[in-house]
C-alpha cells in the first residue's frame, strides 16, 4: 500500500512539473512557434518570474530584499507583468535580428541575468538563493495540498490554452503566422511588423515568468541555478519541437512527455546503479556509484539532445504537426489558399 | 601605467587572442555554411579534453600535442557534419541553427561523461612574472601571444595562396557565383570544418593553458566569439581577429579603475563586456566594422 501511495506522489510531482513546463513552452510557443521568434534565453524570463515570486512572497528576509508579504496569486500577477516589462525592453531593441542573430541575443540576455541575480547578493542572496518561499495550499493536509497545487496548475495550462487557441484563430493569430511565413508579404499587407512581433514576444515573456513564478512555488527555494540553460531553455525547446511548434496542443504535450523521459530516466539510472552498488551486485563501491549516478545524468543530457536530432531530421513538423485555423465561412469557397508551414 | 600594461592590457590581449582564434571559425561558418554554429564552443571544450588526455597519455608539453587534438577534432567535427548537418543544406538555415543548439548539449554531455566535471590543469606549478624594466608579463602570455601570431599567419597563407583558401573566400562571398564557376561546395565545406575546429582547438588550448580545464569552458566563450565575429563583419576572418582583439581588451581594461579607486566595472559583470558590445553593434552598424555580411 505504501509503495502505490509513493508512485501516486510521483505521479502527481510529474503532472505538476510537466503542467508548469507546459507553461513555458506554450510561451515559447507563441514566439517561436506563431511568430518565428528565436527565444534562447527562455531561462531568463522563468528566472525573473521566479525571482520575483520570492521576493515578493517569502516572509523572512534577513538575507535578501523581502518582506512584502504579498498574496500569492497578486504574486504570480507581478511576476508576469515584470518578466513581461523584461521582454518588452529586450524586443525593442531585437526584435528587428534575424532570427540567429536574436537567438545570441536572447542567450546573452539570460546569461547577463544570471550574472545579476549571482552579483546583487543584497537583492537574492547571491548564490545561496531564497528558500522558504511560500506555496499555495500549502496549509492543506497531506496528500490534498499537492493535489490542490496541481490543479491550479492544470487549470492554468487549460487557460492559457483556450486563450491562445482563441488568439490563434483570431486575426492577430493568423497576423502573427503571417510574419512567420513571409515578412515582407505581411508588411506590404499593411501589417505594422515590429509591432506584432513585439507583442509575440512580451505575450511569450509573460508567460514564461508565469511559468518561473510556479517552478518557485514548487521547488520552495531557487538560486541563481534556476535559469540554467541546460534545463529551463534547451529542455523547453526539444519539448516545443517534439510535441510540434505552432500546435498549442503539442506543446503541452511535449512538455509532458519530455518530461516524463527526463525524471523517469533519472529513476532508471539510480534504478541501474542500485543494482550495480554494494546493496546489490557488489559490483560497484559507494563512491563509485556516486561518480556514476552523476556521470549518468549527463548521458541523459546526450538522449534528450539525440531525441532533438532525431526528431528535426525524421519529423521536423513534431508529433503533432500545425493545424492551421479554417478560413472564416464568408470565405469558405473561394480560392485563397491556406499557408502551409514550410519546412 | 606600467601596471595598467601589464595587469590589465597584456591580458587583454591574450584574451583577445583567444577570442580571435575563435571567432574566425564562427565567422567562416556563418560565410560558408550560413548559419550560427552554437556548438562552436564545445567543439572547443572537446579538443580541450582530447590535449588533456594526449597530455596525460604522452607527458608532452599541450602545446606539442595539440596538432594531433586539432586533427582528432577535425575528424570528428567531419563526421558530426555529415550525420547532423548534411541533412538540412537545403532547408532553411534555421534548421541548422536547431540542429547546432542540440549538438551543443550533445558534445558537452558527452565530455562531461567521458571526463567528469572537476576542474582540471594542462600544466601544473605556479608561474612567475618576468620584468623588463618595471614591465612585467607572464612567461605563458608570451608563448600565447607568439603561437597565436604564427597561427594567424598559416591562417592568412592558407586563404590566399591555397586553391582551396580562395575557393572558401569565394564561396563566402557568393556562395551560387563560386558554385558556378566549378568550385566544389562540399569540399569547401569540410575544409570550413577543418579549420573552424583547428582553430578553435586552439584557442581552447591557449585558454586552458591562461586558466584551467572545465567543461563550461567553451560555451563561456561562445558570447565573447559571436561577439567577435559581429563587431569584425559576419564572413570576415580577419575583422573576426580585430573583433576579438577588441572585445578581449574591452573586457579585461573594463575592470581597471579608470576613476577613482574602485574597478569601473565589478569583475563579476566583466563577462556582460562583449554583450554590450555585440548588441550596440547589431543596432548600429550591423555590417560590422569590415563590412561584412548584413541582415
Amino acid at each position: 500500500m505504501e509503495q502505490y501511495y509513493g508512485l501516486f506522489i510521483y505521479g502527481l510531482s510529474l503532472l505538476t512539473m510537466g503542467g508548469i513546463y507546459a507553461v513555458l513552452t506554450l510561451g515559447l510557443n507563441v514566439q517561436w512557434g506563431f511568430t518565428g521568434l528565436f527565444n534562447a534565453g527562455v531561462a531568463g524570463f522563468l528566472a525573473v518570474g521566479a525571482y520575483v515570486q520570492a521576493i515578493l512572497t517569502t516572509p523572512i528576509c534577513t538575507a535578501h530584499l523581502g518582506c512584502y508579504d504579498w498574496p500569492i496569486p497578486l504574486a504570480m500577477l507581478a511576476a508576469m507583468v515584470l518578466s513581461a516589462a523584461v521582454g518588452w525592453a529586450i524586443a525593442k531593441i531585437c526584435i528587428r535580428l534575424r532570427a540567429d542573430y536574436l537567438a545570441i541575443a536572447t542567450i546573452g540576455i539570460a546569461e547577463i541575468l544570471r550574472l545579476v541575480f549571482k552579483n546583487e547578493i543584497w537583492a537574492t542572496n547571491g548564490p545561496r538563493g531564497v528558500s522558504q518561499i511560500p506555496k499555495a495550499f500549502e496549509g492543506l493536509p497531506a496528500p490534498w495540498n499537492t493535489i490542490a497545487f496541481l490543479g491550479m496548475v492544470l487549470g492554468l495550462v487549460a487557460a492559457i490554452y483556450v486563450a491562445l487557441e482563441l488568439a490563434r484563430r483570431a486575426p492577430w493569430g493568423r497576423v502573427m503566422t503571417a510574419i512567420r511565413e513571409d515578412e515582407s508579404a505581411a508588411a506590404a499587407a499593411g501589417k505594422n511588423v515590429e509591432a506584432f512581433r513585439l507583442e509575440s514576444f512580451v505575450v511569450g515573456s509573460a508567460l514564461m515568468g508565469l511559468g518561473g513564478a510556479l517552478l518557485a512555488q514548487y521547488l520552495k527555494q531557487i538560486d541563481p541555478q534556476v535559469s540554467d540553460p541546460l534545463t529551463a531553455t534547451f529542455l523547453v525547446w526539444v519539448m516545443l519541437v517534439a510535441g510540434g511548434s505552432a500546435n498549442n496542443r503539442g506543446a503541452v504535450l511535449g512538455a509532458v512527455l519530455l518530461w516524463a523521459v527526463w525524471s523517469g530516466s533519472e529513476i532508471l539510472s539510480q534504478h541501474f546503479l542500485g543494482l550495480l552498488s554494494p546493496n546489490g551486485l557488489g559490483l560497484l563501491s559507494i563512491k563509485e556509484a556516486g561518480d556514476w549516478s552523476i556521470r549518468f545524468a549527463y548521458l541523459r543530457v546526450f538522449l534528450i539532445g539525440l531525441i532533438l536530432q532525431f526528431i528535426l531530421q525524421k519529423r521536423p513538423q513534431g508529433i503533432l504537426p500545425e493545424v492551421r485555423p479554417k478560413p472564416h465561412p464568408r470565405l469558405r469557397g473561394s480560392t485563397a489558399p491556406v499557408a502551409s508551414k514550410g519546412e | 601605467m606600467m601596471e595598467f600594461l601589464s595587469f590589465y592590457l597584456v591580458p587583454g590581449v591574450v584574451l583577445g587572442c583567444i577570442y580571435a582564434l575563435g571567432a574566425i571559425g564562427i565567422s567562416l561558418t556563418f560565410g560558408i555554411l550560413r548559419f550560427s554554429n552554437f556548438a562552436h564552443g564545445d567543439t572547443m571544450t572537446l579538443g580541450v579534453y582530447l590535449t588533456l588526455s594526449l597530455v596525460q597519455l604522452t607527458g608532452l608539453h599541450p602545446l606539442l600535442v595539440m596538432p594531433a587534438a586539432m586533427a582528432l577534432t577535425a575528424i570528428i567535427m567531419l563526421g558530426l557534419d555529415q550525420v547532423f548537418y548534411k541533412p538540412f543544406r537545403a532547408s532553411p538555415t534555421i534548421m541548422l541553427v536547431i540542429a547546432s543548439f542540440g549538438l551543443m548539449l550533445m558534445i558537452r554531455s558527452m565530455v562531461q561523461f567521458l571526463w567528469g566535471v572537476q576542474l582540471q590543469a594542462l600544466r601544473t606549478g605556479i608561474e612567475r612574472m618576468s620584468f623588463y624594466g618595471s614591465f612585467g608579463i607572464l612567461p605563458r602570455h608570451i608563448l600565447i601571444i607568439g603561437a597565436t601570431a604564427a597561427l594567424m599567419v598559416a591562417v592568412h597563407l592558407v586563404l590566399t595562396r591555397t586553391k582551396i583558401g580562395k575557393a572558401m573566400r569565394a564561396t563566402s562571398d557568393n556562395a551560387e557565383l563560386a558554385a558556378l564557376t566549378g568550385i566544389d561546395t562540399e569540399m569547401v565545406i569540410r575544409a570550413t570544418w577543418v579549420m573552424g575546429a583547428a582553430l578553435a582547438v586552439a584557442a581552447g588550448v591557449f585558454l586552458a593553458l591562461d586558466t584551467h580545464v572545465e567543461t563550461m569552458m567553451g560555451f563561456k566563450l561562445l558570447l565573447p566569439m559571436f561577439a567577435a565575429a559581429i563587431l569584425g563583419g559576419i564572413g570576415k576572418p580577419y575583422g573576426a581577429v580585430a573583433g576579438g582583439l577588441v572585445i578581449g581588451i574591452a573586457e579585461e581594461i573594463s575592470a581597471y579603475p579608470w576613476i577613482g579607486a574602485e574597478p569601473l566595472l565589478p569583475p563579476g559583470y566583466k563577462a556582460g563586456v562583449a554583450f554590450g558590445i555585440m548588441v550596440a553593434m547589431l543596432i548600429w552598424r550591423p555590417q560590422g566594422l569590415f563590412r561584412g555580411r548584413q541582415f
